[in-house]
């Protein structure tokens, strides 16, 4: 029976679908894709961490735990942020362990939004990340990156944006879809943008285990920057355990202890047998990381080879595992690109459009697939363009 | 029929400096190079050669240089022979004791043990025994014949403990019947 009314908030009913749902659905019909269109690695999760997660369930660690996460690997990640990216966060009071770094980003954004601040989001960027700041009541502003700057967000560009609401920057490096890396040198000018404006820096480093060419620097690391950064990251990517959901948050105290009120209320805890899993993965995962990072290494040098011999024009991008190759040329949209690449090669691509201002014009492909496959869709691709 | 291609070489050969071999210093990238062979002796140099961001010239050169190191000894499939009708076979391993001989140690006594060509590897083991030895034939008795007539007849040999394989699970880091699907969405985030 039909209601009277519709029960749906303004803010639900206003809310886009993502555009990558529209290629999945078309994708998911067909046989034999090829995907390049997963923005997850294709490795399995290291066998020591599955097999601590089975001996903790076989233990009887099936219950709740601390709220902000078992205190061993609140400890574990202080470590692994202090020895890894000279960080010092307390385990006790900076860090809580949640769900995904998509919870921790949920998190932070209802702590520190009030109705109408702004949030400047720099794109093309993870597509869910406007939605977010909407959801918590505040108004995402688009930052446009370039491809002449191989998508670095120019510290003049802040300025440019700012207005008097504008509370928090939300940065991602490496970033997802165009696996740009942001150098320590860039995130000191950032670091002087933000300070004179006095922001709170949004720094999603959930790829950060995951750069090819230099050693990856922490927003947080910045001098000065600790006390205005809440370090968003997790298990997902470097670890391979995205089905897992488990991220973290550190941060300042106030601001963390803020969180874990919501956290508390709205989550009660990240569970507990992949809670066991990441400790085992802190202990002992390192070597892991290593090999599978060098997987990815290769596969993004065969891929950016292949790109630009074909004639797609695409930057080497040091981080991730996504390149973001130009299709201007072809005249087409990225969507329609997608689309027919799809329809006619069977390879799904995620058209640029989707993560934002500035992704028009660009395809995101990941290279978390293996060689032989790359070398398969390169295959196609090149077909495809020809016949173009 | 479950083929799948691999690289015999040696890592000792790269860096064992102990040993009367001839022995390469080899760079990072003759390392990758190897890492690849191993994992699929079949890849195309061009794909090689984007993979490690050389041209096609130098993966030539440095693989040729390998194998005249005998770092790599040679390119052949990993066959699941088990997925063959008839041609399945029978593998065993072979624990030997020896007594070593002056002077030579036990290289003497197991070049006369691998020089059989139904013996597919011998190791020298620490431990309860001296020489591990891998063979294959087309069925038990012929293994069988193999070791009271040719293996324990040796004069050094003391003792043989023959363990059939029943079935391969894994083989030189090769998983034999993986699964191998794709368990992931085919477009996310």
């Amino acid at each position: 029976m039909k209601t009277s009314r519709s029960y749906l908030s303004t803010k639900a009913s206003q809310l886009k679908p993502s555009g990558i749902r529209r290629f999945f659905d078309l994708a998911s019909t067909m046989d034999n894709v090829i995907s390049l269109g997963v923005g997850e690695p294709d490795f399995v999760t290291p066998w020591n961490v599955i097999e601590a997660s089975y001996h903790s369930l076989e233990q009887g660690y099936t219950a709740y735990t601390a709220n902000a996460g078992i205190l061993e690997l609140r400890q574990l990640i202080a470590d692994y942020l202090f020895q890894s990216f000279q960080v010092k966060y307390k385990a006790e009071e900076d860090i809580i362990v949640t769900v995904g770094a998509s919870q921790a980003l949920d998190l932070a954004l209802r702590a520190i939004i009030d109705p109408g601040d702004e949030v400047i989001v720099v794109e093309p960027c993870f597509v869910a990340y406007a939605p977010t700041v909407t959801l918590a009541g505040g108004v995402p502003v688009p930052l446009e990156t370039l491809p002449e700057n191989e998508f670095k967000l120019q510290p003049e560009q802040i300025e440019a944006l700012v207005t008097e609401k504008t509370k928090a920057l939300l940065i991602c490096s490496p970033n997802n879809p165009t696996g740009t890396v942001l150098q320590k040198e860039d995130l000191n000018k950032i670091a002087e943008v933000v300070n004179r404006h006095d922001l709170i820096v949004l720094s999603d480093e959930i790829y950060g285990e995951l750069t090819y060419d230099e050693p990856y620097t922490s927003f947080a690391s910045i001098r000065g920057m600790k006390e205005r950064t809440l370090l968003l990251s997790g298990f997902s990517k470097a670890f391979a355990m995205t089905g897992w959901r488990l991220g973290y948050v550190a941060g300042p105290t106030e601001l963390i202890q803020a969180m874990l009120k919501i956290h508390q209320y709205t989550i009660m805890c990240a569970s507990t047998m992949a809670q066991h899993g990441a400790i085992e993965a802190l202990k002992n995962g390192r070597q892991s990381i290593l090999e599978m990072k060098k997987s990815y290494q290769q596969r993004r040098n065969f891929v950016v080879n292949s790109f630009n011999e074909i004639g797609l024009e695409c930057h080497r991008p040091g981080g991730a595992f996504y390149v973001f190759p130009s299709i201007k040329h072809t005249g087409l949209t990225s969507e329609a690109f997608a689309e027919q690449l799809l329809q006619e090669e069977k390879v799904a691509v995620v058209p640029g459009s989707v993560f934002g201002k500035g992704g028009e014009g660009h395809i995101r492909c990941s290279y978390a697939t293996s060689l032989k496959q790359l070398n398969e869709a390169m295959k196609r691709i090149k077909r495809f363009i020809e016949r173009l | 029929m479950s083929l799948e291609l691999g690289l015999i070489f040696t890592w000792f050969d790269l860096f064992d400096n102990s040993g009367k071999g001839r022995v390469m210093k080899v760079e990072q990238i003759d390392i990758d190079l190897l890492d690849l062979l191993e994992k699929n002796g079949r890849m195309p140099l061009d794909m090689i050669a984007k993979t490690l961001d050389i041209s096609i010239e130098e993966v030539e050169k440095r693989m040729e240089n390998l194998e005249n190191h005998h770092a790599i000894l040679g390119y052949s499939a990993i066959a699941n022979w088990s997925k063959v009708l008839d041609y399945e076979g029978v593998n065993a391993m072979i624990d030997v004791k020896v007594t070593p001989t002056r002077g030579v140690g036990f290289d003497k006594i197991a070049e006369r043990i691998y020089r059989f060509p139904e013996v597919k590897a011998v190791y020298l083991m620490s431990g309860a025994y001296d020489l591990s030895v891998s063979i294959q034939g087309k069925t038990m008795s012929e293994i069988g014949l193999f070791v009271s007539e040719k293996l324990s007849t040796l004069d050094s040999v003391i003792s043989t403990t023959t363990h059939f394989i029943l079935k391969k699970y894994k083989h030189d880091g090769v998983i034999f019947n993986p699964d191998d699907d794709d368990k992931r969405i085919v477009v996310s985030p």
